[in-house]
């Protein structure tokens, strides 16, 4: 049987006086790829961040219940954040590598914990570029800036810095939203290889690709979770007529 | 109609060339005369020499270091204070709070105050009530104050304008605020930091009422950050105002000229480097 990784309890999220997500409960599987979908502004990329406590960046954000990650409510008072979030790394829809090297960039994360051994950042930094599938394209001029790459490269590039930190889980926030449709399938491609490995939740507005890449889907709607289900039953099979209404293009 | 049209785009295009042609004209006529008059005086002696006679013979070599010296200290006071504050007001209080708020409006007002204020203040505080006298430390520290608000702003500036998502994504990799500001913004806005290095730089080096109230006007090479000093603006004032040798004031004006230029030149050169550094 699976293993439960995160769960979620009753979570309310607001900004300011909008309440973003309604008592919304669920259970994310181990090593499983678990896809939000939803039209804009239903509350899937809050609940995102609310997984590695990115929320508060925000100023105002009030969360409320609890994210139980590994045992552990992640909004205890003791929680200390910058574990929390070396443990759950996220993708960003925009690419964003920092204006440093190409190698830089990856031992960002490493460095910032503590790690300044040449050799050992050397190992993380090809360990991470080979998983995100980037090695081969970069391995010749890590010292070259890291803007010079593609949004596709760039994409690779970040999920290799959120790699070199030895997460357990990754978030993706529409990562292949800004991407052209070669870079977007080899992502995807990589999600299905990360996926052996690492519990991954993605949020994405395309359906097709939430079916091709994820083991669950979970639709949110106005804040609410409305379906949480195994992707091929969702999509095939919904209980609830608004999913049904989503996925057939009736709305969002 | 479009021959109408096109002679109205011809005059508006004339005026605004004229406009440009001005500006371009106003610094020419002002650096040419300048220069004219003044690099009769310059000489190898004109710049070694330190001034004898109140000026009237020797050189200015005193009143070059003296200058430097003054400028290097109030960019080594101004600078981690300026980038220290903006990186307060921009990276650790986001909101506006009350306190964040007196701190923009002092540096607002500051930056309006006219120099010859900052130069009372900095005699009456820095050299009476602190006993540093006139000094290069006095001169500094006044300076220091004068230019702060263009550091603050000009570094705010560059701060802002590093993307969010560069915060976001060092954040999200459990870096501290501390090693994101210091490893990720910081850097970024170095290019902007330079150009209010620059502006401080710019001013600084023109400065004479502040200077003369703070560090003196003493005729040696100062040595010691204790030692009184003259700045070239200073010397050229005393030249020019008390009649000593408007030759000498003229050759004092086109190296302060020369100067700034070489200065810019080389801070412009500084910041494409970082800029490339970063970009490509």
């Amino acid at each position: 049987m699976d293993s439960v990784k995160v769960r979620v309890k009753d979570l309310d999220v607001y900004y300011q006086k909008f309440q973003a997500l309604h008592k919304v409960n669920v259970d994310i599987e181990e090593n499983k790829v678990t896809a939000l979908i939803g039209p804009s502004g239903c509350g899937k990329s809050t609940f995102l961040r609310s997984l590695n406590r990115l929320n508060e960046l925000i100023e105002g954000t009030i969360t409320e219940g609890m994210v139980i990650i590994d045992g552990v409510n992640i909004y205890d008072y003791g929680t200390d954040v910058v574990q929390l979030r070396k443990k759950v790394g996220i993708v960003f829809q925009k690419p964003s590598a920092f204006p440093m090297s190409i190698y830089e960039n990856v031992a960002y994360g490493p460095r910032i914990h503590g790690i300044n051994k040449k050799i050992e950042l050397d190992e993380i930094v090809e360990r991470s570029l080979r998983q995100a599938n980037l090695w081969d394209e970069v391995k010749d001029r890590l010292k070259s800036s890291a803007l010079r790459l593609s949004g596709g490269q760039q994409q690779r590039l970040v999920i290799a810095r959120v790699l070199s930190v030895n997460p357990e889980i990754i978030l993706m926030d529409e990562p292949a939203s800004a991407l052209d449709p070669i870079s977007t399938a080899k992502l995807e491609d990589l999600i299905a290889e990360l996926k052996g490995n690492y519990t991954i939740v993605i949020v994405t507005h395309n359906m097709q690709q939430a079916a091709r890449v994820s083991d669950y889907t979970a639709f949110f709607l106005n804040g609410h979770l409305i379906e949480f289900q195994p992707t091929a039953r969702l999509f095939v099979n919904p209980r609830d007529k608004r999913t049904e209404d989503y996925i057939t293009g009736r709305f969002g | 109609m479009k021959h109408l049209h096109s002679i109205r785009e011809r005059i508006i295009y004339a005026i605004i060339w004229l406009g440009a042609l001005f500006v371009a004209l106003a610094l020419l006529a002002i650096v040419g005369y300048v220069a004219v008059k003044g690099a009769g005086s310059i000489s190898w002696a004109f710049l070694t020499e330190i001034p004898s006679r109140m000026g009237k013979e020797g050189g200015i070599s005193s009143a070059i270091v003296g200058t430097l010296y003054l400028t290097v200290v109030a960019i080594l006071i101004s600078t981690p204070l300026g980038i220290g504050a903006a990186v307060y007001l921009t990276e650790y209080q986001p909101r506006r709070s009350r306190f964040t708020r007196m701190v923009e409006i002092s540096a607002e007002v500051l930056a309006g105050i006219p120099s010859i204020v900052f130069g009372l203040f900095g005699f009456v505080f820095f050299v009476i009530f602190l006993g540093l006298g006139w000094s290069v430390l006095s001169g500094g520290l006044t300076l220091s104050l004068m230019i702060l608000p263009t550091m603050i702003r000009t570094t705010q500036e560059a701060i802002a304008a590093v993307p969010a998502e560069f915060r976001e994504n060092s954040l999200a990799l459990g870096a501290t605020r501390w090693q994101t500001v210091s490893r990720i913004v910081i850097p970024s806005a170095v290019p902007g930091i330079i150009t209010g290095i620059i502006l401080s730089v710019g001013r600084s080096v023109g400065e004479t009422a502040a200077v003369l109230l703070t560090a003196g006007s003493a005729l040696g090479i100062p040595i010691l950050p204790t030692d009184p000093a003259r700045s070239m603006a200073v010397h050229l004032y005393f030249l020019a105002s008390e009649g000593i040798s408007m030759e000498r004031a003229y050759g004092t004006a086109l190296l302060l000229i020369i100067m700034v230029f070489v200065i810019n030149y080389l801070a412009n050169l500084s910041r494409r480097r970082f800029s490339c550094r970063l970009k490509t």
